[in-house]
C-alpha cells in the first residue's frame, strides 16, 4: 500500500507525543518539575527525553572534566603544589606554564610564584591531573565558561586556579575519598614504620648497655 | 636522531638467513630484494611494481589488498611502507619497502594497477615529497597547489613552531604566559615561497586539469552526438554537511561522467603534530580523529605501541577496551544510519531518533571516562578508570534490553520503507574485485560481499574469544551498506553481551603509567577494525619518548578513492546518497 511508510512513521511520533503526556501527569498540576528533569535523561523514560536549558540543568557526573584547577589544604598561599613541573611538560597542546618560586638568594623554591592555565587552548583531556604526584592539579566540572574576551577571562591565573580541598571533596566524593584513604594507609605505615624504627634503636641502644 | 634497524642487507646474507617470502621474492626476481628484516622486505624500486603485482596473482599468497601506504624521512634517505594484506587469507600483512633518494626522491607509482594507492600516493607526495613516477593525477591531496615545502619533513617548521618536541621549554620553570597570536600578528601565521607576491598570485584553475583528464578518459564516449559536458562543484559546504567537502562533477545532462574528490579543508597534519608530541599526548590527539566514535580511535594506537613496549594489558582492562569500542561501533552506525536519511530527504527525523540512542551509549562514555566524546579513555598496558558497577547496570539494561529494542524498531520502520528502498536499491554499485582494488575497507567492503573483518581476519586484543558473524551483503550497494551497518550493531551487541558475562573484577592497568613513557625502537603496525574500517596505526620510535614517525591509515579517505567508481552513471542527487552511505568523517579524512 502507497504510504504505508509514511503512516508507520507517524505512530511513533503520536506515540511519543501521549507517553509525554502521561508522564508528566505524575507530577500535575507542577509542570516540568525538577523530578520530573531527573528522570528524563535516565534509559527507561519514555515519551520526551530533552529538558530546558539553561532554567533546568542535570547534574554532572563525578567523572566529568572540563578545566583544571590547584587545590589547597588550608592557606591559598600554600597551595600543594610543588612546582614540579609535570603537569605543564605533559600537558598535549603546553597550555599550562608554571614559573617556580625563589627565595631572595635565588634559590628555587617547592611553590609556584604564577600558574597560568589558557582555557582558550586546554583540551579538557585530564593527562596534568592525571600523572600529578601530588593531587595538586585536579578537574573542574564547570562547564559554564564563556567569556566575552577571550585574551583577558580566558587566561586562568593562581587566584582564579585556587580552590579550597572542600571544594574537591564535593565534586569528585568518591575520588577524594579513595584518595584520603590512601593517604591515611600511608601515614599509617610511616608511622609504624618509624616505631618499628624506634624500638630497634631502644634495643640497640639497650644491648650496648649491657 | 638516527633510527637503528636491524636489518641484513642481501648482499651478506645467504638465502638461508632470508625469510621465506624474501628469498622467495629474490629467487624470482633477481636482484629484487635489497634488505630483510622484521619489519618488511625492503624491495629495489624498480622491481616494485613487479614485486607486488607477484604478491597479489600468486595463488598460494593472495596478497590482494593494499591497506596502507606511507613514508618516512630518515636521516639518510626516504622510505616508503606498503603494507599489503590478503582479503582471502587473512593474517597479518606483509611490508614492502622502498627506499628513495633525498635529493630527488621518485618511487614507482602503484596507482595503474591498485587503484586504492592514488590517494596514499597523493598525500605522500604532498606531505613528504616524494614523486610517484606514472601516477595519472599527480597533484597535492591535501594542502594547496603552490605550498611552499612538505610539511612531515624532518626539516620543515610550522609558522607557530617553537621547538622540535614536546615538552616546549618556555613553559617550566620559567613559565611566562604568552599568546602566539602576540608573537605572530595577522598575515604572518602562514608561509610562502620566497618573493612570493599574493597581489600577483593567480590561482591554478584545478577544474581545467580536471575536465581534461575526463574528457581524455571519456574519448568520443561512442554516441555520436557532441553534448556539452557540465562541470559542476559541490561543496565545500556540502549539503548535508558531513564536514567540509568538495566534489568536482562533470555531468551529461544530470548523469555523472566524471567526479574527483577535494579534501583538506580541514587539514591540521596530525601527524607533524603526533611527531612533536610525547607518546602519552597523542592519545588525546586521537579523539579528534573520527569525531563520531571517538573513543575507540586510539585503540590500534595503544596496540601499535604495546607491540613495541611488549606489554600486555590485565583482563579486565581488556574486556572493558572490548566493551567501549563495541559500544563505538553501535553508536557510529546510529549515526551512520541517521544521517544517511538525513542525506535522503527525510529530514532530522529517523536522526534525531538515532541520536537519542547515541546520547544513553555517550552518557556511558561520560560516566566511565569524564567526557562525552573527548575521552582519552585507552592507555598504554590497560585503561584509564575502572568501571563502577552502576555503570556495569547500566551498560546491562542498555544492551540486553533497550537497544535491540530501538535496533529493531530502525529495521521495522526504515528497512522498507518505500522512498528508502527506491532511493538506494541497486545505487552506488561497487563490485566485490573493486572493492578490494580500491582498498575499502569496513562496511563498504562486505556490503559488496567480501567478507573481510579484522575481528575475525587478524583477531586482535581478545576477539578471538567471542562468538559472533562478519556481516556482508552481496549487492554492492547504498542499501547493502546500511543493511550491513544495521545487522552488525546485532553483532556487536552480541559480543558485549558475551564480554558482560565473561568479565571479571580485577586491576586495569599493567605496571606502572610513566608521563615521559620511552618506547623501545622499532616499528609496528597497530590496526583495528573500526567501525569505518581498517583504522591502523604505522609508529617508528627511535627509543626515545617521542614517536620518530606516526602515520594513521584514515580508512575513511582510503574509502573515498572508490567514490567516483561507485558515481559514475548515476544521478547528481545520487551522489549525496552515496557518499552518505560511505560515511566518512572529515576530521579523519583530512587530518
Amino acid at each position: 500500500m502507497l504510504g504505508k511508510g509514511v503512516l508507520k512513521g507517524m505512530r511513533v511520533t503520536i506515540g511519543r507525543f501521549f507517553e509525554t503526556y502521561i508522564n508528566d501527569l505524575k507530577y500535575f498540576p507542577r509542570v516540568a518539575a525538577q523530578e520530573a528533569v531527573e528522570t528524563r535523561n535516565r534509559a527507561d523514560t519514555k515519551g520526551l527525553m530533552t529538558i530546558e536549558y539553561p532554567e533546568q540543568k542535570l547534574e554532572m557526573f563525578e567523572g566529568f572534566r572540563m578545566i583544571p584547577f590547584l587545590v589547597y589544604d588550608e592557606d591559598p598561599e600554600n597551595p600543594r603544589c610543588t612546582a614540579c613541573g609535570i603537569c605543564a611538560r605533559v600537558c598535549p597542546p603546553q597550555c599550562i606554564w608554571i614559573e617556580r618560586d625563589q627565595t631572595p638568594e635565588g634559590r628555587p623554591m617547592k611553590r609556584p610564584r604564577n600558574f597560568t592555565i589558557d582555557a582558550t587552548i586546554c583540551m579538557s583531556c585530564g593527562l596534568c591531573a592525571e600523572f600529578c604526584p601530588f593531587d595538586a592539579i585536579k578537574m573542574n566540572n564547570d562547564y559554564e565558561i564563556s567569556a566575552y574576551d577571550r585574551y583577558v577571562d580566558l587566561v586562568y591565573h593562581k587566584d582564579k586556579l585556587l580552590r579550597p580541598v572542600e571544594y574537591y571533596a564535593k565534586i569528585h566524593p568518591t575520588e577524594h575519598a579513595i584518595k584520603e584513604e590512601e593517604k591515611r594507609e600511608k601515614e599509617e605505615a610511616k608511622r609504624k614504620a618509624a616505631e618499628a624504627r624506634a624500638k630497634k634503636a631502644a634495643a640497640a641502644a639497650a644491648t650496648k648497655k649491657d | 636522531m638516527a633510527v637503528e634497524t636491524k636489518e641484513r642487507s642481501v648482499a651478506e646474507a645467504t638465502t638461508e638467513e632470508l625469510s621465506p617470502l624474501a628469498a622467495r621474492l629474490e629467487e624470482q626476481f633477481d636482484g629484487a630484494v635489497v634488505a630483510d628484516s622484521p619489519e618488511g622486505i625492503v624491495v629495489a624500486a624498480d622491481h616494485l611494481v613487479k614485486v607486488a603485482t607477484y604478491l597479489r596473482e600468486t595463488a598460494d599468497l593472495s596478497y590482494n589488498h593494499l591497506a596502507n601506504l606511507t613514508s618516512v624521512d630518515y636521516p639518510d634517505y626516504f622510505e616508503v611502507v606498503y603494507h599489503i594484506s590478503s582479503t582471502k587469507n587473512g593474517g597479518d600483512p606483509v611490508w614492502l619497502k622502498v627506499r628513495a633518494d633525498k635529493a630527488d626522491p621518485v618511487v614507482p607509482s602503484l596507482t595503474p594497477s591498485w587503484p586504492g594507492a592514488d590517494f596514499q600516493e597523493r598525500e605522500i607526495w604532498d606531505l613528504m615529497g616524494i614523486r610517484f613516477e606514472g601516477h595519472p593525477n599527480h597533484r597535492r591531496l591535501l594542502m594547496w597547489e603552490g605550498f611552499e615545502g612538505h610539511p612531515l619533513r624532518k626539516d620543515w617548521h610550522e609558522p607557530y613552531f617553537e621547538s622540535e618536541v614536546k615538552p616546549f621549554p618556555s613553559r617550566w620553570p620559567e613559565g611566562l604566559h604568552t599568546q602566539v597570536e602576540e608573537r605572530t600578528p595577522f598575515g604572518n601565521n602562514t608561509q610562502y615561497p620566497n618573493g612570493w607576491d599574493p597581489d600577483e598570485w593567480e590561482p591554478v584553475d584545478e577544474m581545467v586539469d580536471f575536465v581534461e583528464r575526463v574528457e581524455a578518459r571519456l574519448g568520443d564516449n561512442g554516441d555520436g552526438l557532441k553534448t556539452q559536458k557540465v562541470v559542476v562543484n559541490m561543496g565545500p559546504q556540502h549539503p548535508s554537511t558531513h564536514g567540509v567537502f568538495r566534489m568536482k562533477l562533470m555531468l551529461d545532462g544530470e548523469t555523472i561522467v566524471g567526479l574527483e574528490p577535494v579534501v583538506g579543508y580541514m587539514h591540521r597534519n596530525h601527524e607533524k603534530i603526533g611527531e612533536r608530541n610525547l607518546w602519552v599526548q597523542n592519545i588525546p590527539y586521537c579523539d579528534r580523529l573520527d569525531y563520531i566514535s571517538t573513543i575507540s580511535n586510539a585503540f590500534p594506537y595503544v596496540l601499535a605501541v604495546e607491540k613495541l613496549m611488549d606489554v600486555t594489558p590485565p583482563e579486565r582492562a581488556r574486556y572493558l577496551r572490548v566493551i567501549i569500542a563495541e559500544l563505538a561501533r553501535i553508536l557510529n552506525h546510529f549515526v551512520s544510519i541517521g544521517f544517511l536519511f538525513n542525506d535522503l530527504g527525510a529530514y532530522f527525523t529517523p536522526v534525531l531518533y538515532c541520536l537519542e540512542e547515541r546520547e544513553f551509549i555517550l552518557d556511558l562514555f561520560e560516566m566511565v571516562s569524564g567526557s562525552r566524546m573527548m575521552c582519552n579513555y585507552y592507555r598504554f598496558g590497560g585503561v584509564v578508570r575502572d568501571s563502577s558497577p552502576d555503570w556495569m547496570k547500566k551498560l546491562e539494561y542498555l544492551v540486553r534490553d533497550r537497544l535491540p529494542r530501538t535496533i529493531d524498531q530502525i529495521d521495522f520502520f526504515l528497512s522498507e520503507n518505500e522512498i528508502f528502498l527506491s532511493r538506494s536499491v541497486g545505487v552506488g554499485v561497487l563490485p566485490p574485485d573493486k572493492a578490494i582494488q580500491f582498498s575499502t575497507t569496513g562496511p563498504v567492503l562486505r556490503g559488496s560481499g567480501v567478507s573481510y573483518d579484522l575481528r575475525k581476519a587478524a583477531p586482535y586484543s581478545i576477539y578471538d574469544r567471542f562468538n559472533f558473524n562478519i556481516v556482508t551483503e552481496k549487492a554492492g550497494d547504498v542499501y547493502a551498506r546500511y543493511q550491513v551497518r544495521l545487522r552488525e550493531m546485532r553483532e556487536s551487541l552480541k559480543i558485549i553481551d558475551q564480554a558482560l558475562d565473561q568479565i571479571e573484577e580485577g586491576p586495569i592497568q599493567e605496571g606502572r603509567k610513566n608521563w615521559q613513557q620511552k618506547v623501545p625502537a622499532g616499528e609496528a603496525y597497530g590496526r583495528a577494525e573500526s567501525p569505518k574500517g581498517e583504522l591502523a596505526f604505522y609508529v617508528v620510535s627511535d627509543g626515545g619518548p617521542n614517536p620518530y614517525r606516526y602515520h594513521i591509515r584514515s580508512p575513511c579517505l582510503i574509502n573515498l578513492t572508490a567514490l567516483e567508481q561507485m558515481c559514475l552513471g548515476y544521478k547528481v542527487a545520487d551522489v549525496v546518497v552515496i557518499l552518505g552511505s560511505i560515511d566518512i568523517v572529515l576530521g579523519e579524512v583530512d587530518r
